[in-house]
């Protein structure tokens, strides 16, 4: 069989000159594809159609599902799946793995830092007022002592790919980064449905994150302890994201707990078990910091544990992730990583940042507001692609709202040249065609960083767009890093 | 060290079963109602289910006249009735949710199909023709849960309130059918023996899924208190009030050696007296002295059980 008629699937598929994840630029780039090119080759639109409808009632049946709610009524959704995978080459995998341990590190020394010495801030490499006014700073986080001197327990890095096939970051995400959850399950749907696919491709095993959680976060524990209990907190059954802690939970083979299943008595935690109380020495919650402890932050929080921060402070308990680290990632932060990453590590970051104009500097507003048409400005403060304006996809009157905020309050914002995001072969109505995507790695830290094999690939399923984010139509694809 | 269960995965695995154990019995109620539900004079009554349930009130709110038609609508798909089908599935479902990390994918998909395959459903799945089909389905796929949960769930703590939700509801359940039952039923004495009482205590025995049970101990005859006896103090029926009641002692003692767990006293000695109020009896003086009386002291100290294993177990605070 000729290349060409491998692959057949992709034959009327054209990337319109973006980076393709299967494709390359050209065809000699993406070479380790070829297997899969060639298994895809075999099978028809068809056939491929109707796996991905079994695809999709299966995740409805599993309830892998995430909740929307509208004023009538709860309505679970499925996260759109798209079936054709997402693969990463072994050498673009080992320096995607060895620049998110760098950032991961960068982080964990700068969060140290910023909440002992503050060395970083008197030397100057980042303005103080950034750091010490930033909503995601935590003064109660001052002086205190966490294991390893690890802050960042669980990190997501959003990752793109531009049209010159290099990766860059796009933000970090340190606070309670979800996604893994779609990471396993899409796998272990995979391997159901495309057998035939997966089979001696050699891919690099993603089922293992529950036990490399566990372990990570038992190495959290207050050192006295032998046999810590760990627990992961939600908000309960309403949240969203419900699902992913359900999953973390039973591969962990931990409770997952809400604030009312705790209580915290001298300073330890508890949870409230058919015997009475059982004391809890290690959380993984899945809650913001504001409403972890109602005596310390949001006093209207029912989510939380009262009295849990006094545990924490009194080491008696370890969070995961630790309080405070929302300053470690916010948008206007990351604009300094390479200045922080060279600071503590002595090192070139590994993963480029995207080009970030910081319109909080008078020089990074002006020249934001004179390049606003080609430009994407962000808010610093919001997540799930809210309040984003694409310069060059935005109306007239968009961009004039945009330049009236970006005036009123400059410091909310940041700006960044629009990447053309890498795309890969997905199927639509229409029948196989390229949508962008992005990659987010999972990253745990204990003793010492390890990052899953994989990661979430989101794809934005509307054509032409850049968005990925779920709550705005994206979906997403399996992930294979090859051996 | 042992990890003790959490209070509240307890309360929502004895839930759990509780709910998928109703909607067992009421699929079983629709089911042989058709027969059930005709008086002496042969017309159709399906009050005896509203007053089974005590849902007269409730069902009056509807608006709707008793038909057929509406109250198998109201107990099979009627999302604002509580105690409807499709209620009792949600929240089944709900506790399974909740649950998910302590039981099995499998038990959690059955009831996922389930619901929202329920949901799907429309009056047109009820008419006529379909009523028994509808009933098969769900008494089956109640028993596909029995089955999975049998099969797949780890045996700990949590199997233990899950097989207390199980034996408290069905007991409960016995004592509403005979019950309500008893008095409808009730003939006049030249009704005695004739065909038609006959085929409504058989009916009874349908609905609790005794009647084959009843034909090996009681190979000819039908008398309405050799069938109030068999439902309640039959030791080896499996619905039986005495049998729930000696599952029930068995697993809270089982629950105290094996696991340690230092609470549970106060529903051993409901149970306990429970017991005894069923081993002194026999069928003949309960009638006699007045079976609804008993019926109801049965159910009282049921829900006293379910308040002492709320407080020692599922963290109910004090009753106010």
């Amino acid at each position: 069989m000729t290349e060409t008629e491998h692959v057949r699937l992709l034959d009327s598929y054209d990337p319109n000159d973006f980076y393709c994840e299967m494709l390359g630029k050209d065809a000699s780039l993406a070479a380790h594809t070829k297997p899969v090119r060639y298994r895809l080759g075999q099978l028809p639109v068809d056939e491929l159609r109707n796996r991905a409808r079994d695809a999709e009632l299966e995740l409805y049946n599993f309830g892998i599902t995430f909740t929307v709610y509208t004023q009538k009524e709860a309505i679970d959704r499925i996260l759109p799946f798209d079936v054709i995978p997402r693969v990463i080459s072994a050498e673009d995998w080992a320096f995607l793995e060895r620049g998110v341990a760098q950032r991961v590190t960068a982080l964990n020394c700068f969060l140290w830092d910023i909440y002992h010495d503050q060395k970083i801030l008197r030397d100057g490499i980042i303005p103080k007022d950034l750091v010490l006014g930033n909503p995601g700073y935590r003064p109660e986080m001052e002086g205190l002592d966490v294991a390893y001197k690890n802050y960042v327990h669980i990190n997501g890095t959003d990752l793109v790919r531009g049209d010159d096939g290099g990766f860059y970051v796009l933000e970090d995400n340190a606070r309670s980064p979800s996604g893994v959850s779609y990471v396993v399950e899409n796998r272990h749907l995979m391997q159901r449905i495309f057998p035939d696919l997966m089979s001696n491709i050699g891919i690099r095993s993603v089922s293992n994150y529950g036990q490399k959680l566990h372990e990570a976060l038992t190495e959290m524990a207050p050192d006295s302890v032998l046999d810590p209990q760990v627990v992961l907190l939600s908000p309960g059954t309403y949240n969203s994201a419900y699902f992913e802690h359900i999953f973390l939970a039973r591969e962990m083979g931990v409770p997952l707990v809400e604030g009312r299943d705790l209580a915290v008595e001298n300073d330890r935690v508890y949870m409230k078990t058919v015997n009475g109380l059982r004391e809890v020495h290690v959380v993984y919650r899945r809650i913001n910091d504001d409403f972890l402890d109602p005596e310390v932050f949001n006093p209207d929080s029912m989510l939380g544990a009262p009295g849990l921060m006094s545990a924490y402070r009194k080491g008696n308990v370890a969070l995961a992730n630790a309080v405070g680290t929302g300053v470690a990632d916010d948008k206007a932060v990351y604009a300094y990583m390479p200045r922080i990453i060279k600071y503590y590590l002595d090192e070139d970051q590994i993963i480029d940042n995207v080009e970030t104009h910081i319109c909080r500097e008078t020089e990074g507003l002006n020249y934001t507001l004179s390049n606003l048409d080609k430009l994407v400005v962000k808010p610093v403060g919001e997540a799930g692609g809210y309040g984003i304006t694409i310069g060059p996809r935005a109306s007239a009157e968009a961009l004039e709202e945009c330049r009236r905020q970006l005036v009123e309050d400059p410091s909310n914002y940041i700006s960044q040249p629009m990447i053309n995001l890498s795309v890969c072969p997905t199927l639509v109505d229409a029948g196989i065609e390229p949508r962008h995507v992005d990659l987010r790695p999972f990253a745990v830290t204990g003793k010492s960083t390890w990052i899953l094999p994989g990661g979430l690939s989101r794809v934005a399923l509307t054509k032409g767009s850049i968005v990925v984010n779920s709550s705005q139509g994206g979906g997403s694809k399996d992930t294979w890093v090859l051996e | 060290m042992s990890k003790h269960l959490l209070s509240r995965y307890a309360e929502a695995v004895y839930w759990l079963a509780r709910y998928v154990e109703r909607t067992e019995n009421l699929a079983r109620v629709l089911d042989v109602n058709e027969t059930f539900s005709r008086d002496s004079r042969g017309g159709q009554n399906w009050q005896s289910i509203l007053q089974l349930y005590r849902d007269e009130e409730r069902f009056a709110e509807t608006g709707q006249e008793a038909t057929a038609e509406n109250v198998l609508y109201f107990y099979a798909l009627d999302q604002h009735n509580p105690s409807s089908i499709i209620s009792s599935i949600h929240m089944a479902r709900e506790n399974a949710r909740t649950l998910r990390p302590l039981i099995s994918t499998e038990m959690w998909i059955q009831l996922n199909i389930l619901y929202n395959h329920l949901r799907a459903m429309t009056r047109a799945n009820l008419a006529e023709p379909r009523i028994a089909r509808f009933c098969s389905f769900i008494k089956e796929a109640c028993q596909t849960h029995t089955g999975i949960t049998e099969g797949t769930f780890y045996r700990d703590e949590g199997w233990y309130f899950y097989q207390l939700g199980r034996w408290i509801e069905r007991a409960d359940q016995a004592t509403r059918l005979l019950d309500v039952k008893y008095h409808l039923l009730l003939p006049s004495v030249d009704n005695v023996g004739s065909p038609l009482d006959v085929s409504q205590w058989n009916s009874v025995l349908r609905s609790a899924a005794g009647y084959h049970a009843f034909r090996r101990i009681h190979p000819s005859g039908m008398t309405p208190t050799d069938v109030t006896g068999f439902l309640l103090f039959h030791k080896r029926f499996p619905r039986s009030v005495r049998a729930c009641v000696a599952q029930m002692e068995a697993l809270l003692h089982d629950l105290k050696t094996t696991y340690d767990l230092r609470q549970g006293v106060g529903a051993l000695e409901q149970l306990d007296a429970l017991r005894s109020g069923l081993v002194n009896q026999t069928a003949d003086s309960v009638v006699k002295s007045g079976l609804h009386e008993f019926l109801d002291w049965i159910q009282q100290t049921l829900i006293k059980v379910h308040g002492e294993l709320g407080h020692d177990y599922f963290g109910y605070e004090e009753a106010q």
